[in-house]
């Protein structure tokens, strides 16, 4: 028989609906998991005891036929979420004693579904990084292959997933923080349009990027766990007063697709076996009857370049509040205000985060803002130009995730090496668009993801889409 | 130090607190003299996580300010990050406004004697307030209250249009005078409510060029405004005949000691690093949304003084005293509601109730004397029922005991003797106990007509009409 850990959400909903297994069953069994799997490092805090009485609770609930949605299913928060009472370390020394007073809009909505927090999923230390190893908990081991990085920033949530610690995971995504380790993990990632879920609560990286959205088993799962974190939130005043589409049925609904090849860009990848595979995918989708047209995006060449300043930039602000006064690492090394800030932020910050800063405060200063950050905007504004042409004619975009499969960890110490890592998932965080990220095949043994970019607001034909793929392939199954 | 050759040029920078019910950014409320940090939410404090949402009351305080000095009104607004690192800046920078100010050019009218001068403002912005740090209250801390972090302040700049301390207190004098009456704040300077910088720069009277400015910050009443800005000019003046010249400084003034001293240089002083705010998107103003503005606009000092001149047949001055604050209008148009001359309430409120205030170090909202007070003692006096002298005894006793004006006449006997024979009889006596000098005056010596009358005020403790008493002795001395 399966284990309850790696049946898919559809499967564990319909379970404790009929009673084939209680939510303590499942929760217990994802607890013990978490304990063997330790070594993996995927978890930064782990809410054993909580967790149990949670799930009596939801299997009362059930008994009493009082279920939510998502009554007792056992899900994992990246570390990134505040979570009332609960230590939220966002992958940092910064705020390794950092308890929060309030809760995040991702992690109320969905408890008020039902579901029953495991755990807070380890992280690139305030997700910067694409291998998780700049996390201050250590990196998390990629479950396929424990030499190899699960990629980054959510690369704890990827692996959790991956290795069926939680039946799915929130994570969230800025410049590919979702789909890469989704993609290195071989399972299913999906970042939302920007403005979908409230970022109330969720740790700024960079505002204008930063969207929640959902590690899952396959693309059904993934819409099922995104319609519980949708919607609009008044506390966050760039999310969007849109109406939420029933991603759970628009996933089997039956969509015609037009799917936007950029030929380009899709020429340049080095690697045969990603190119390979790519191919392969769309080919495997132009059989089952989708339509398949070149486009083309001119700027996106642009987009590293870009992203590398827009983000450092909002970034170098959003941490200027970790100043040790309030909360947070305070140096014990003190005598004057001016050591209170460099030694607290030199001590609490990892090297990364502190480049990072490094970069955005160049770019913002007087004499620079012209030519690196007003230039970057323009940049964003031509490549969301670009998606707005190509998406008159197509109804969805196809590229690979990621140029590579995972690496070893270690192995890439060059920050700007790394930082190409985001080559091909940064467009969509720069115009703001959906994306999922499939697996759709192998490179190195390892897998490789399809990522498909939706229109703004249409996570429902990304989802379609990848569910169709789904239903004919067997990439996503973990092995 | 003749200042003959030299023209100062002066502008001002006033942050005005507008009363609003919460906060810029947050719901927190509002209160002054709260227990310390009792009035900040997550949002105030900059946890991680949180986000600003825009306070609606705020933009329409600050549309209200625009429309009162016809000033151009931004289509959209946009807020904008300034960076800086201070303890009781809790998120490591101020949200305020660079580009596209809420308000844009206008100006206001102020008057210098007979004269009046347009003084030309540049722009006013939105921003939220800082906390504030006290380093008094324990020996060797400094302790931080961030109730009033994220108040909304207003803050609006001049162009170098004053040309004098004086002109500089009379602008001063002017904006609170259009905030208060817009009711967008309540202008209180000594609870820093209103507070000023003034940029000072001094040049030879035919020079075309302005001289280099120096800063003076944070300087917190009308008095200051002149003394401050009086010191800097000299100082400069000083400096400059020397053949010294001006640094480009922050000055701070000491108003123990009524200097000002240098805070920092040019070469030291910030580079805020402002860019666009991505966690606020930009709000949009329409026209009707204006014009709603300007068609509710409350009735501004100017227009309710040609009023008062033209129904209440004031003169030019004491319309201008009566409207010098909107409290202050409304405590006469009060006065008036009980139908006594408008003449003699000015002279009542402008005088004696003023002398009160002054003396009591207090100002008309706070007064222990209520308009009704004041319209009856008018009232008896124009009925001629108690003299002036009883009329300022009975505006002491009813500041500081209270009661009712008709039952203080009467217990403390205040009632006029205007009985003529009554009045006869006591003049009589004084006549015979004075016969010598009753000869003299009779023989012309006229200034011991005061004399008599003195004397038989003092017999009845004030309470005799002295027009009775005027002609009664007239009818004697004619026999």
């Amino acid at each position: 028989m399966t284990e309850i850990t790696s049946l898919s959400l559809t499967d564990q909903i319909l379970g404790l609906t009929d009673k084939s297994f209680s939510s303590k069953e499942i929760t217990e069994s994802y607890l013990k998991e978490i304990k063997k799997k330790k070594s993996l490092n995927c978890f930064i805090s782990i809410f054993e005891e909580e967790s149990k009485e949670n799930a009596l609770l939801a299997d009362e609930n059930i008994a009493k036929n009082k279920a939510r949605p998502l009554e007792g299913i056992p899900v994992a928060h990246k570390d990134i979420f505040c979570i009332k009472d609960k230590k939220t370390t966002c992958g940092s020394k910064m705020l390794s004693n950092f308890i929060s007073p309030y809760s995040s809009e991702v992690f109320s909505k969905l408890d008020n579904a039902g579901a029953i927090t495991l755990g807070k999923t380890n992280m690139d230390e305030f997700a910067m990084g694409s291998s998780n190893e700049t996390s201050f908990y250590g990196n998390v081991l990629n479950p396929i292959n424990e030499k190899l990085s699960p990629g980054g920033s959510s690369g704890g949530s990827a692996a959790a997933v991956r290795a069926n610690l939680c039946s799915f995971a929130t994570a969230t995504d800025t410049g590919g923080s979702i789909r890469q380790p989704a993609a290195f993990c071989g399972v299913t990632g999906i970042k939302p349009t920007y403005g979908r879920v409230s970022r109330w609560g969720m740790i700024a990286f960079a505002s204008s990027l930063d969207q929640a959205g959902i590690i899952a088993k396959n693309a059904k799962d993934a819409a099922i766990a995104l319609k519980y974190i949708s919607g609009f939130d008044q506390k966050d005043s760039t999310s969007l007063n849109e109406e939420v589409k029933d991603f759970q049925k628009e996933v089997d609904a039956n969509q015609e697709h037009v799917i936007g090849i950029p030929k380009d860009l899709i020429e340049k990848i080095k690697n045969d076996q990603v190119r390979d595979s790519f191919k392969n995918a769309i080919s495997i989708l132009e059989k089952d009857g989708a339509k398949i047209e070149e486009i083309n995006l001119p700027h996106i060449e642009y987009s590293l370049p870009a992203y590398y300043v827009i983000a450092p930039a909002e970034c170098s602000a959003n941490l200027a509040r970790y100043d040790g006064i309030r909360f947070g690492h305070r140096s014990k090394n003190v005598s004057s205000l001016e050591d209170l800030y460099v030694n607290s932020r030199t001590e609490g910050f990892g090297r990364e985060v502190k480049n990072r800063i490094f970069i955005g405060t160049f770019c913002l200063s007087a004499g620079y803002y012209d030519a690196f950050y007003n230039k970057a905007l323009k940049i964003r504004n031509l490549i969301k130009n670009d998606f707005d042409e190509a998406f008159k004619k197509v109804s969805s975009i196809a590229m690979p995730t990621c140029s590579n499969s995972s690496f070893e960890l270690g192995s890439i110490s060059d920050p700007v090496e790394m930082y190409e890592q985001d080559i091909y998932t940064i467009p969509a965080n720069l115009a703001g668009l959906p994306a999922i990220s499939i697996p759709s095949g192998t490179a190195n043994e390892m897998p490789v993801g399809l990522q498909l970019i939706g229109n703004y607001l249409d996570e429902g034909r990304i989802l379609n889409l990848a569910n169709k793929f789904q239903k004919l392939t067997d990439f996503h199954e973990f092995k | 130090m003749s200042s003959n050759n030299w023209q100062p040029v002066i502008g001002l920078e006033v942050h005005v607190q507008l009363a609003t019910k919460t906060k810029l950014f947050s719901s927190s409320p509002i209160a002054f003299g709260a227990e310390p940090n009792t009035q900040a939410s997550e949002i105030d404090l900059g946890l991680p996580g949180v986000l600003p949402v825009l306070n609606k009351e705020a933009i329409s305080h600050a549309l209200k300010f625009g429309c009162a000095i016809n000033a151009e009104i931004s289509e959209k607004v946009i807020f904008a990050r300034k960076n800086y690192f201070y303890p009781d800046l809790p998120k490591g920078y101020q949200i305020s406004q660079l580009d596209d100010p809420i308000v844009g050019k206008g100006s206001v009218e102020i008057k210098l004697g007979d004269k009046s001068k347009i003084i030309g403002v540049t722009r006013a912005h939105l921003e939220e307030d800082a906390g504030k740090s006290i380093h008094d209250l324990y020996s060797n801390n400094s302790a931080i209250d961030l109730n009033r972090a994220g108040t909304c302040l207003l803050e609006i700049v001049s162009e170098p249009d004053l040309r004098s301390a004086k002109e500089a207190v009379e602008y001063l004098k002017k904006i609170h005078s259009i905030v208060t009456f817009l009711g967008i704040s309540d202008g209180d300077m000594s609870q820093g409510s209103m507070r000023c910088d003034a940029n000072v720069s001094v040049k030879r009277l035919d020079d075309k060029e302005l001289g280099t400015r120096t800063e003076l910050k944070n300087i917190n009443s009308f008095k200051f405004v002149e003394k401050a800005i009086t010191f800097e000019i000299d100082r400069q003046i000083k400096k400059l005949e020397k053949g010294e010249e001006i640094i480009q400084e922050t000055r701070l003034y000491d108003s123990k000691k009524n200097l000002t001293r240098s805070m920092r240089s040019k070469e030291e002083a910030n580079d805020y690093r402002y860019f666009p705010e991505p966690d606020l998107i930009p709000i949009k103003i329409s026209k009707d949304q204006i014009n709603d503005v300007r068609k509710n606009l409350p009735e501004l000092p100017e227009i309710m003084k040609e009023r008062f001149m033209n129904s209440y047949e004031l003169s030019d001055d004491n319309a201008e005293l009566v409207t010098i604050n909107k409290e202050t209008a409304s405590f006469f148009e009060e006065v008036l509601s009980y139908e006594v001359s408008s003449k003699n309430a000015v002279n009542w409120i402008t005088g004696d109730l003023f002398a009160l205030l002054n003396k009591n170090d207090t100002n008309i909202s706070e007064s222990k004397v209520n308009p009704k007070h004041i319209a009856e003692i008018i009232q008896n006096i124009e009925d001629q029922k108690i003299s002036g002298p009883s009329a300022k005894k009975l505006l002491e006793i009813v500041w500081n005991e209270g009661g009712e004006i008709q039952e203080l006449v009467q217990k403390e006997g205040l009632e006029q003797i205007s009985n003529d024979d009554e009045i006869e009889k006591i003049l009589d006596e004084v006549i015979s106990e004075n016969q010598k000098q009753f000869e003299q005056l009779k023989s012309g010596k006229d200034r011991l007509q005061g004399f008599f009358v003195g004397q038989v005020m003092k017999k009845t403790s004030g309470s005799a009409s002295p027009q009775v008493v005027n002609k009664l002795l007239k009818d004697k001395l004619s026999k």
